[in-house]
């Protein structure tokens, strides 16, 4: 089981759009995130972020528009099976489980990629036993080691602080063979040295890794340090992307965020609001 | 205190027992296991029996209900079709007793996954309305497939035989219920070391993020019911063994609720919480009733009080865990031993 990372792979969204009733949550929304690369998806409140999160690892189901994986149509497969495909995600408000050690919520991570069966299970013989420990051997290897939580593994995740939680979560992330991870907000909340960390690890997972990654962000610091791609969203739509520079100069970013300064142009953008809806 | 518990490889941590404390009580327990039928009278044997039989059941319902979260109200009626395989196995066909068992156990998974099917989409409550839906028309069957099941006044049995052996007393049940229970605890216990115990617990705790972690509900919901009612259908089988009488009113609804209690108050979510709380609730009528037959030189009438008694006890227990113990026996157990870790250096 001790084998090499498997192969980052290209996401690529087409054409997608997305409403709840009347609202246009996402409206034609096209981008690409290179294999291997550090892709982030930013934009302010509201601009469908975590709905945009939310078709790709298969919650939502876009009403137009396709998600292609390597080239691999996924828009029509259901959660699990794109975890199984390699899709790994974190979210914005931890999900992990609260009253399992860490190390149980780190081997939960790789639960599609495991065999064995009830009956093995039951009788903790065979296959099942013998992938439980290999299971246990590389992520203490690899995981452990590498996301420097050694301290805590046999302590349950609800008494962790927080920084400690989030990065739990990518190790769990991590165990599930990830060839796309899509972190929901990696650091929110956390104060100057847990981000600095938190980035530090990102980076370390694209380089030793090699695996892609996607993430909603609103540190606009961390954003434009470890990015190598830049996508921006505005009501639902793509209103630029590239490097982070460009992205930064960009001056419909600067608006989406900042505002025109303009009042009619306020109003203007109510309207067209109101229109669509 | 806690000391020399390193361990030099992954297997060794991974084990069930880890601690040589822990090893020395399975000891006690299991030499304890071993006297007691030589040492117990036959009232006390023919409760030792039983408790068997429920901590059986109730290591069942603890995998749907405490370590899934899937609350079923439906323990009983399980265990009734297990019961009633064995009766008419017996009577018709013939077959040895751990066939029988075994049949069982594998007919009440069937049964127990279709009563399963609505979890996917009903929760909580619902699904526990809808398992006691289950039990009624479970029992309305009993009465009426008359031809089957000789209908209310049920099926008895001959005394079983265990490869040759007939096991008339109490004493031979013991021997073979024992060990019987103490695998299907073992096989509980072996569960939640592997990658499926881990999904049912991640289904409890977070469905959403159970998905998302590749773990399709339905299967693993329905997976959680078949291995739950598999074991209720064998405590059902050594139930009809034991009292070797089966009767559509043999395992009336409030059994159900017994069992649910008996997770409770000993602990849902964990192994040792089924055993506690089964062995607990079992005997603690029988405690009351040593308590009233002490009272009674000074109580009028304690004998009659005795019924009334009983159910109100029962209801405070429920309650008063429900309040000042929501982790059940289990976690009373937990503390005492993170206390022990320490001693005597902290206080």
């Amino acid at each position: 089981m001790n084998e090499a990372p498997r192969e980052a792979g290209r996401l690529e969204v087409q054409g997608l759009s997305l409403s709840f009733g009347g609202l246009k949550a996402l409206r034609d929304v096209s981008f690409a995130v290179e294999a291997g690369s550090i892709t982030a998806l930013i934009g302010p409140n509201g601009a469908g972020k975590t709905s945009m999160f939310n078709c790709i690892s298969g919650f939502y189901r876009p009403q137009q528009g396709r998600i292609l994986f390597d080239g691999e149509n996924v828009t029509a497969r259901h959660a699990p099976a794109r975890a199984k495909l390699g899709f790994a995600r974190t979210f914005q408000n931890i999900a992990l489980f609260r009253g399992m050690t860490v190390l149980d919520n780190i081997k939960l991570g790789r639960h599609a990629h495991m065999k064995s069966n009830a009956l093995q299970a039951l009788a903790y013989w065979g296959a099942a036993r013998r992938e439980e420990i290999a299971l246990r051997e590389e992520i203490e290897k690899r995981i452990i080691d590498f996301l420097e939580i050694n301290h805590i593994r046999h302590m349950p995740v609800g008494s962790l602080p927080y920084g400690l939680q989030k990065r739990v979560e990518l190790a769990r992330a991590l165990a599930m063979k990830p060839r796309i991870l899509l972190l929901d907000e990696p650091v929110a909340g956390m104060n100057r040295e847990e981000t600095e960390d938190m980035a530090r690890f990102i980076l370390d997972v694209k380089e030793e890794w090699g695996t892609t990654i996607l993430m909603v962000e609103h540190d606009m610091g961390m954003v434009m340090d470890i990015s190598d791609h830049v996508v921006v969203l505005n009501f639902g739509q793509v209103i630029a992307q590239g490097l982070p520079s460009e992205v930064q100069a960009d001056p419909r970013v600067v608006e989406a965020y900042l505002g025109s300064g303009d009042p009619a142009a306020l109003m203007k953008r109510i309207n067209e609001t109101q229109e669509a809806a | 205190m806690r000391i020399a518990t390193a361990k030099q490889s992954y297997s060794s941590d991974e084990a069930l027992l880890r601690t040589n404390t822990q090893w020395a009580w399975m000891g006690i327990l299991a030499l304890a296991l071993l006297a007691a039928p030589f040492l117990l009278d036959g009232y006390w044997l023919y409760l030792a029996c039983l408790v068997t039989i429920n901590v059986a059941s109730a290591t069942g319902l603890n995998i749907l209900t405490g370590f899934t979260g899937l609350v079923s109200l439906g323990q009983a009626a399980f265990m009734a079709v297990g019961a009633y395989t064995v009766a008419v196995l017996q009577r018709d066909v013939g077959t040895p007793f751990l066939f029988n068992l075994l049949a069982a156990g594998a007919l009440t998974a069937i049964v127990g996954v279709l009563v399963g099917l609505p979890s996917l989409r009903v929760k909580g409550l619902y699904l526990a309305i809808a398992t006691i839906a289950a039990s009624f028309i479970l029992h309305f069957v009993f009465v009426n497939w008359q031809s089957l099941t000789n209908g209310p006044s049920g099926i008895s049995l001959e005394p079983a035989t265990f490869f040759g052996a007939p096991l008339t007393s109490n004493f031979h049940l013991y021997w073979v219920f024992v060990p019987i229970t103490a695998l299907m605890v073992l096989g509980a216990a072996n569960l939640f070391r592997t990658r499926i115990g881990r999904a049912f617990i991640a289904i409890r705790d977070r469905d959403i993020s159970a998905e998302v972690l590749g773990i399709p509900l339905l299967r693993y919901k329905l997976l959680s019911f078949a291995i739950s009612s598999f074991y209720a259908g064998i405590a059902g089988g050594m139930w009809a063994y034991f009292f070797r009488v089966v009767t559509p009113e043999s395992f009336p609804f409030i059994t159900s609720i017994f069992f649910l209690a008996a997770i409770i108050v000993g602990g849902m979510g964990t192994i040792l919480g089924g055993i506690v709380g089964a062995v607990f609730m079992t005997l603690v009528p029988e405690l009351l009733r040593f308590l009233v037959e002490w009272a009674s030189p000074f109580v009028p009438n304690a004998g009659t009080l005795l019924s009334p008694v009983r159910t109100v006890v029962f209801g405070a227990l429920i309650v008063g865990f429900l309040v000042f113990e929501p982790q059940g026996m289990a976690e009373i157990i937990q503390r005492i031993r993170r206390f022990f870790h320490l001693w005597p250096f902290r206080k």
